[in-house]
């Protein structure tokens, strides 16, 4: 007689509790990325010093997934030059690059009310693709937004 | 002539290597899942190339879903039930025993009023995932959500972890961003000023740099 025992049955389960841990398993964690906000200002604080103009880089998050930039601050006298671009690779990203020879450039972003969230963690990631230090989230301003309107991009 | 009989041998082959192997697979997947928190809310988060990772735990989880409504969770067991006493406590409402108790597979996420979260407690957990949640609310007038943000912090302080846990903030792509900056906004006001962004991986473009 033979010792041997059919060992198919418990084959059969061991497969089948291997594919369900395998199906409720995730392996990928989600990833985060960190963003500091500026410390609230105390009452006897100085003023933070301004930046200059000339170092300075306006993004404008608009609706439908839109994003403007000029360069320099919004200011009363003349109106910024405002342009078009996107998030790919061929978009804002160039232009980035472009003035990041500029060691003390610092990107202003402004979400418009109607922007995507997605587009925020876009231009985020954008900044870390390129490796901009200096850039600060920045509500919108009216003047910006009527910017936006008045340009017809 | 005699017939050539052939000698027959069931064909059955020595299975102990699969069945090694099978249940050291079994083992290892049983070892290494950790089944997903229940999620009061489906977010479709936005991609990004950053790789750092969220960190195991201490985590306060903000969830912003696509129809603007606020969640929040934590997943620090030792503080769940202190946390809902003394939020509770402050918007005068007291929680039984069993509700308490409930509270610990609800804190995940939920984002119900401090007003109605007794009675979704009271529910058992399948009635609870067909109930629609209206959102903590987060304005001027009635800011319950900065309350639970302090107060897990406060706690999470005092408790044998004895830091302030992460912020990770979780937001529907297709939100809006007033929402979210309206949570940063009111945690900056507490001076919590740091913050992670959950997002999906993206691979890293070559052409970046």
């Amino acid at each position: 007689m033979s010792t041997k025992i059919d060992m198919t049955p418990m084959v059969d389960l061991a497969f089948l509790l291997l594919t369900f841990f395998m199906l409720t398993t995730t392996f990928s964690k989600p990833t985060v990325m960190e963003v500091a906000m500026p410390v609230k200002p105390k009452a006897d604080d100085p003023e933070p010093p301004a930046i200059k103009e000339s170092n300075a880089l306006t993004l404008l998050l608009g609706e439908d997934n839109k994003l403007y930039y000029y360069d320099g601050l919004l200011s009363a006298s003349q109106k910024p030059e405002l342009k078009l671009s996107n998030y790919g690779a061929d978009g804002i990203r160039k232009v980035l690059l472009q003035r990041n020879t500029n060691p003390d450039l610092v990107v202003l972003i402004k979400p418009d009310d109607k922007s995507a969230y997605k587009n925020m963690v876009d231009i985020l990631d954008e900044m870390n693709i390129t490796g901009t230090k200096k850039y600060a989230l920045v509500d919108i301003a009216k003047p910006d937004q009527e910017l936006i309107k008045s340009s017809g991009l | 002539m005699p017939k050539v009989k052939p000698h027959r041998t069931s064909p059955s082959l020595d299975m102990t290597p699969m069945v090694d192997l099978a249940f050291l697979l079994v083992t290892f997947f049983m070892l290494t899942t950790k089944f997903a928190p229940e999620e009061a809310v489906v977010v479709d988060t936005p991609t990004s190339t950053s790789e750092i990772r969220l960190p195991e735990s201490h985590v306060i989880t903000i969830a912003v879903d696509d129809q603007k409504r606020v969640f929040f969770g934590v997943d620090d067991d030792a503080i769940k039930s202190d946390l809902l006493t003394q939020v509770g406590a402050k918007y005068g409402v007291s929680f039984t025993p069993s509700q308490i108790q409930a509270f610990k597979g609800v804190a995940s996420s939920f984002g119900t009023p401090i007003e109605k979260l007794p009675a979704l407690l009271s529910l058992d957990s399948e009635q609870r995932k067909l109930v629609k949640q209206e959102g903590i609310p987060a304005d001027s007038t009635n800011n319950q959500f900065i309350e639970w943000v302090q107060t897990a912090q406060a706690l999470s302080r005092k408790s044998a972890y004895g830091k302030a846990p992460y912020v990770a903030i979780k937001g529907d792509g297709k939100t809006d961003v007033p929402t979210v900056r309206k949570v940063i906004k009111l945690m900056q006001e507490k001076n919590i000023n740091r913050f992670n962004l959950i997002t999906d991986l993206e691979t890293k473009p070559v052409a970046g740099k």
